[in-house]
């Protein structure tokens, strides 16, 4: 299983997202600190999901990075995150 | 560095300085595009900040993880307060919040 499929099997279960989007962007870090040549170090996520709903923006993050914690201290060098909660999707990006 | 004599240099950073980043490179030369991001929001709300290379010291780049309990780089913190990283950061200049944060806490900005 790739480290993308990783990431998203486990956020699925996590937080059943009704939106989800793993994006491996390392390509864009090639050459730099924490970038590998197989990729896979540097992700975007976007996710919706009810668990995010009345949360803040810190105790969201807090939330995907416990989720994410082995990949965090793996293999996963960047985790950019947009973390929106149903009622808030479809408003312009926070 | 011991780990206490980490922590309590963090704290002394974040207790004297109003606004911090702990970022890898320095603010004129910052040497990842996150750390970058945060550099030039900072510097389009014309707040002073002091940035902290974590690079140079290995013992900081992990102190600095423990003392928020956040895994990654950059990290600003305002009035001793964790505030976030790259992400939360953008999104908070975006929306205005971050222009309301620098004047409840009555952080000085330059036009």
């Amino acid at each position: 299983m790739t480290v993308a499929e990783t990431i998203t099997r486990k956020l699925s279960e996590a937080l059943a997202p009704s939106e989800i989007q793993v994006v491996d962007d390392s390509a864009r870090h090639a050459g730099h600190s924490g970038a590998r040549p197989g990729g896979e170090t540097h992700f975007n996520v976007t996710l919706v999901a009810a668990a995010f709903a009345g949360k803040s923006r810190l105790e969201r993050q807090r939330l995907v990075h416990a989720i994410l914690s082995d990949e965090l201290a793996g293999p996963v060098h960047a985790l950019s995150l947009r973390l929106i909660a149903p009622d808030e999707a479809g408003r312009p990006a926070p | 560095m011991s780990e206490n004599v980490v922590i309590d240099r963090i704290q002394k950073e974040v207790d004297e300085n109003p606004v911090v980043l702990f970022m890898k490179g320095t603010p004129m030369f910052p040497q990842c595009g996150f750390s970058a991001a945060v550099v030039q929001v900072l510097s389009e709300a014309g707040v002073k900040f002091k940035g902290i290379d974590v690079l140079t010291d290995p013992s900081l780049r992990e102190g600095i993880k423990q003392y928020s309990n956040w895994p990654t780089i950059p990290q600003l913190y305002i009035k001793g307060e964790f505030v976030g990283g790259c992400d939360i950061v953008r999104e908070m200049y975006a929306s205005g919040e971050l222009e309301q944060v620098l004047d409840e806490k009555d952080v000085p900005r330059v036009a």
